[in-house]
């Protein structure tokens, strides 16, 4: 049979969203794997510039809707660490309760995920249900299932009391029986080994050359973790282990992530139980001076990194996100090639990809002459401009009217 | 003449098969919902579905073959339809029996499999035709073993009929546990017949979308939806039949409700393996039916070669 290329992506039930893989196929073998990227760009970063800082915590903590602490996270400790301010303990405890609640929620999102790919159904329902009791105490704690909005510059928003840290107390035995139940489904369950096992290898030296992060490197076996490295929060005074695994594949990689779950339950029990009395944020002024930071936080799904620069206003001068995905995004090519067809969603899924998280440019293509057209943004307000301009509006006498 | 065209239309043919497998449709449903800690659907899902199937748009491709596209699925509505003709339900007897007709049932209940490969073949869509060749690849695997497990208990009777399969085994039931083996591989080639996890492979959503069906849409997935839930009580009945004709009992009402307790069996058995596996890969399926189901099944077949030279001679 002739080799052939099949699109997977941009729309695929495979993927939840949008993205696009060119695989050849030689039967049911790939040859070659191309990724795409650029099919949700939000201009994000561009949007921050015209917010004042306060206002960018909550649109950042919109870049994911699973890792949304994540992000408002890395980007407050960037605006604290330019404008000096050490946040209260309290706060910083918080901050990590919230974190590592949020890590198990993604974690069992993902297994449960993985099971779908797999056409195993009956896991990404059982998985899903017992997601819902994180869930519920994410929603008592912070008022919101996700995007919590607990982060504010200076501290959190939100203060827990007794009867709060009981409930989640009581919650975290119940998820660590069903997780240790899922660990050994997931070690144990032959046609998940089956399934899993040598599928989307990365060797360890491959996985640093393209620079993995989070449970990808570290099924790779490479004992690296930003909360162990560069610790942040409440975390050099936490008892945890950086959970690695040396099958440097996707059974690895689920093994990971399993495992870090129960590393969540240690480390919120230990929050929960030497939780410092004292103030929750400490105030700020609405204007960070002349200053840059760069931030980095063990998001769910990798090391997130964020940028920020700032001109002594209320508004950052720039901010750059560089999410987890990116980063493990060009080592996708590298694990599809040479497998499967049926295995590509399970290695694409592999990576926990947030492929809207990512996406910092957006490529359009002529359909017929297959040109493509890159904007700058000069490029694409002068486009603008020019196409209003054909509709007989022109817009540079509109904004001379307007004062901003 | 009027008698044998309302058996064959109404009742026990194409009407009453047609009303069983929608509600084996929604039992196989609801069982693997409760299996799966969900709800599952209320009992009027199935027919609600077909209802909304046939009223909706039919899109045919441009490129497709529109003769074929629109004929395949009565081809596959049929045959499975036939093949229920030959299955005893209530009695020892079926609608119309005659010699070797185990073969024919074999024969029409291979006919779905080749109409969802020549319907993602001329369907000219890359998933529909990668579909289309791993449900090809995937029959000639699970197709050996299951022939080979329905022919022990076959041998053992001394008959290819399938009404006389049910004779000889009323009268001897003991003879039917020699049969178990062959049971269990015809439950589980019957799981990849009738392309359900594990072995949804010709059809893996999250790998080539709709699989063989791809582009049908409206009257014609409804069709061949209902051909595959016709597939699965003809194949429940066939089981039920070779494997456990014991209980049958001379009242039609009561042999009726053996009849539907033993399917019903059968389809639970069917909804737990569905629940309980991840898909297989297209390799490993085959070497699990070529190593492991089609050895158990000449184990069956040598089983009861030995019975039939020990016990009945």
């Amino acid at each position: 049979m002739a080799k052939m290329m099949v699109p997977l992506g941009p729309q695929h039930p495979a993927l939840e969203e949008p993205e696009s893989f060119n695989l050849l196929l030689d039967g049911e073998r790939i040859a070659a794997a191309t990724v795409a990227l650029g099919y949700n760009h939000r201009g994000m970063e561009k949007a921050c510039e015209s917010r004042t800082y306060i206002q960018d915590i909550y649109l950042l903590e919109r870049i994911c809707g699973i890792c949304s602490h994540s992000h408002s996270s890395s980007y407050v400790q960037a605006v604290e660490t330019i404008a000096g301010i050490e946040i209260p303990k309290r706060a910083s405890y918080l901050r990590t309760l919230i974190g590592e609640l949020e890590r198990v929620h993604s974690h069992l999102l993902w297994l449960g995920v993985a099971g779908h790919e797999i056409g195993f159904q009956t896991l990404f329902m059982s998985v899903w249900k017992d997601r819902e009791l994180v869930m519920d105490i994410l929603e008592r704690l912070t008022g919101n299932r996700i995007n919590y909005g607990m982060n504010t510059i200076g501290g959190v928003r939100r203060d827990i009391d007794l009867s709060e840290s009981d409930e989640v107390l009581k919650a975290l035995d119940l998820l660590e029986e069903r997780t240790t139940y899922y660990i050994k489904v997931c070690t144990e369950e032959q046609s998940i080994i089956a399934r899993l096992s040598g599928v989307g290898k990365l060797s360890k030296e491959e996985a640093l050359r393209l620079g993995a992060v989070g449970p990808v490197l570290r099924a790779s076996g490479v004992r690296h973790d930003v909360r162990r490295d560069d610790p942040y929060d409440a975390y050099p005074d936490l008892d945890f282990d950086v959970i690695t695994d040396d099958h440097a594949d996707v059974l690895g990689r689920t093994i990971v992530r399993v495992l870090e779950i129960m590393q969540s339950y240690k480390i919120c029990r230990q929050v929960i139980r030497s939780m410092p009395e004292g103030p929750i944020s400490v105030k700020v002024p609405t204007k960070i001076p002349v200053g840059e930071a760069f931030s980095r936080y063990e998001a769910p799904r990798g090391e997130d990194i964020h940028y920020v620069r700032s001109n002594g206003t209320d508004h950052p001068e720039r901010v750059k996100v560089r999410a987890p995905t990116l980063a493990n995004l060009a080592s996708i090519t590298n694990m599809i090639e040479g497998g499967y067809l049926a295995d590509v969603p399970i290695v694409i899924a592999a990576i926990d990809p947030c492929f809207s998280c990512t996406d910092r440019m957006i490529r359009v293509q002529d359909s017929r002459s297959g040109q493509e057209k890159r904007f700058d943004w000069a490029g694409l307000r002068q486009y603008s401009i020019d196409w209003y301009k054909k509709q007989g509006v022109d817009l540079t006498q509109a904004k001379a009217s307007r004062k901003d | 003449m009027a008698l044998s065209l309302f058996k064959i239309l109404i009742f026990p043919g194409f009407f009453f098969l047609s009303t069983l497998a929608l509600v084996f449709e929604y039992l196989d449903r609801k069982l693997s919902a409760r299996m799966q800690n969900r709800v599952g659907p209320p009992w009027y899902q199935p027919t609600a579905d077909f209802i909304k199937l046939i009223s909706k748009e039919t899109v045919i491709p441009s490129e497709a073959d529109h003769g074929i596209f629109k004929a395949i699925p009565i081809f596959a509505l049929a045959s499975t339809a036939s093949a229920f003709l030959y299955i005893p339900i209530w009695g020892q007897q079926s609608l119309f029996p005659f010699d070797c007709d185990l073969l024919v049932v074999l024969y029409f209940l291979t006919v779905p499999t080749i109409t969802f490969f020549l319907a993602g073949w001329f369907s000219s869509s890359l998933y529909a035709e990668i579909g289309s060749i791993r449900a090809m690849t995937q029959l000639f695997a699970y197709e050996v073993p299951m022939y080979m497990a329905l022919l022990g208990p076959a041998l053992l009777a001394g008959t290819w009929s399938v009404s006389g399969i049910t004779a000889f085994y009323h009268i001897h039931p003991l003879l039917s546990l020699l049969n178990l083996p062959g049971f269990f591989v015809a439950i589980i080639a019957a799981q990849g017949k009738l392309e359900r996890a594990p072995f949804d492979i010709p059809d893996a959503e999250t790998e080539i979308v709709g699989g063989t069906f791809t582009e049908y849409s409206g009257r014609y997935l409804a069709l061949f939806r209902m051909a595959i839930d016709c597939e699965m009580v003809v194949l429940a009945a066939l089981i039920s039949a070779i494997f456990f004709p014991a209980l049958l009992p001379a009242n039609p009402v009561l042999g009726m409700l053996a009849f539907l307790v033993k399917t019903v069996v059968v389809v639970f058995l069917l909804a737990l393996i569905k629940t309980s596996f991840a898909r297989f890969r297209i390799d490993q399926m085959i070497t699990f039916c070529w190593k492991t189901l089609a050895p158990l099944s000449l184990l069956q077949i040598l089983i009861d070669l030995i019975a039939k030279g020990v016990i009945l001679s």
